[in-house]
């Protein structure tokens, strides 16, 4: 029975769980209104796994796949960034509804900030490009190359979307090989097929 | 601190709230741990990378703490009107919070003694960092802690024998 006292002061209780995670929320709520936030993030299960999803101040900065291991890109976006990252589910209601309405059909173009600033150089110039493939289109690397202003550019495309920091909104997906099979995906290729038979459906 | 804070809030957000409700009591506790973790939040990129977060963050719940209290004292006096209060639906007491006896027990002893059971038991602390704490020596803390634990013993479990049983 004397146990039973030093047990109970050291016990993790589980029903604190509840009490934790509404004052983790208000944490986030007061430390992004005082811009103390360096990355805020959370996860959204979709058809293609469940997504990291970070913001900045000025944007989405980047969504990861789970192949990619969500902790290793919240690590590297802690030193690239600033090391003040805090989940905040309530700062990305509006992105995840339109991930909602872009599964399920309804919904053809992402209207969210977006901070590109983990790309340089002639990747962000490809991102950029990468843009304007309309939903529903494809183009092959070698198209997006040239549209990119550096036609022979062909590999770095390839790498500028294998190292997209920022896939479905900035739609690599759409980008395939010449002789008509997928190319890679930093998603997988699963998902990669799911993407683009989804918009070929819609 | 180069990793993501997100981490210490993960892995000792629930010990800091038990420590918060130690020393302070259920009511107050949300406020020292929202405030805790907003000036540990606040100090986080200049933390160097080896120091023991847990303690840290008992350090900065302690000062929290003392500035809830104060805070209290000076609010005592009477305003025109109050600040509007949201309710907080998910908050009922009864079912939230299962050591409600516990904490008054910890509350019926003198301060050091709480701060040194909560920060020793509830946080895990060695006494020497617990005197590092709450000032004194490490042996001070370590009587302080086993004087608070007597009594406890006494008040608490007697009383939720008689209740209970």
């Amino acid at each position: 029975m004397s146990d039973n006292l030093i047990e109970q002061l050291t016990v993790d209780d589980p029903a604190d769980a509840g009490a934790v995670s509404t004052l983790r929320e208000r944490l986030a709520g007061a430390a992004s209104a005082q811009g103390l936030v360096d990355v805020a993030f959370r996860t959204v299960e979709t058809p293609v796994g469940a997504l990291l999803v970070a913001a900045t101040e000025t944007g989405v900065v980047r969504i990861a796949y789970p192949a990619e291991g969500h902790e290793a890109v919240l690590k590297s976006l802690s030193l690239t960034i600033g090391s003040r990252v805090l989940r905040d589910t309530r700062r990305f209601d509006d992105l995840c509804r339109q991930l909602d309405g872009y599964f399920s059909g309804r919904r053809r173009h992402f209207e969210v900030p977006l901070d590109l600033r983990l790309a340089h150089g002639f990747r962000l110039e490809v991102l950029a490009h990468l843009r304007t493939i309309a939903y529903g289109a494809t183009e092959t690397y070698a198209v997006a190359a040239a549209a990119s202003g550096r036609p022979r550019a062909v590999r770095a495309v390839g790498t500028a979307c294998a190292t997209n920091p920022l896939p479905l909104l900035v739609p690599c997906h759409r980008v395939v090989r010449s002789d008509g099979t997928m190319g890679g995906y930093l998603g997988g290729l699963e998902a990669k097929r799911f993407l683009l038979d989804l918009e070929a459906a819609a | 601190m180069k990793h993501p804070f997100d981490q210490a809030v993960t892995e000792h957000g629930a010990v800091v709230l038990r420590v918060c409700r130690a020393v302070l009591g259920p009511v107050e506790a949300d406020d020292a741990w929202s405030e805790t973790f907003l000036s540990a939040l606040r100090a986080w990129p200049d933390l160097p990378d080896d120091v023991n977060v847990r303690a840290w963050l008992v350090t900065v719940a302690h000062r929290k703490a003392i500035d809830v209290r104060r805070a209290q004292g000076r609010a005592a006096v009477p305003v025109e009107s109050l600040p509007e209060q949201p309710s907080r639906p998910d908050e009922q007491p009864d079912a939230a919070l299962p050591d409600t006896a516990l904490w008054a027990a910890l509350a019926a002893l003198p301060t050091k003694q709480r701060q040194c059971v909560a920060y020793h038991h509830v946080a895990g602390l060695p006494h020497a960092e617990v005197a590092a704490i709450v000032g004194g020596t490490a042996a001070a803390s370590r009587r302080s802690t086993a004087d608070g634990i007597a009594t406890l013993r006494r008040t608490y479990l007697t009383e939720d024998v008689s209740t209970y049983v």
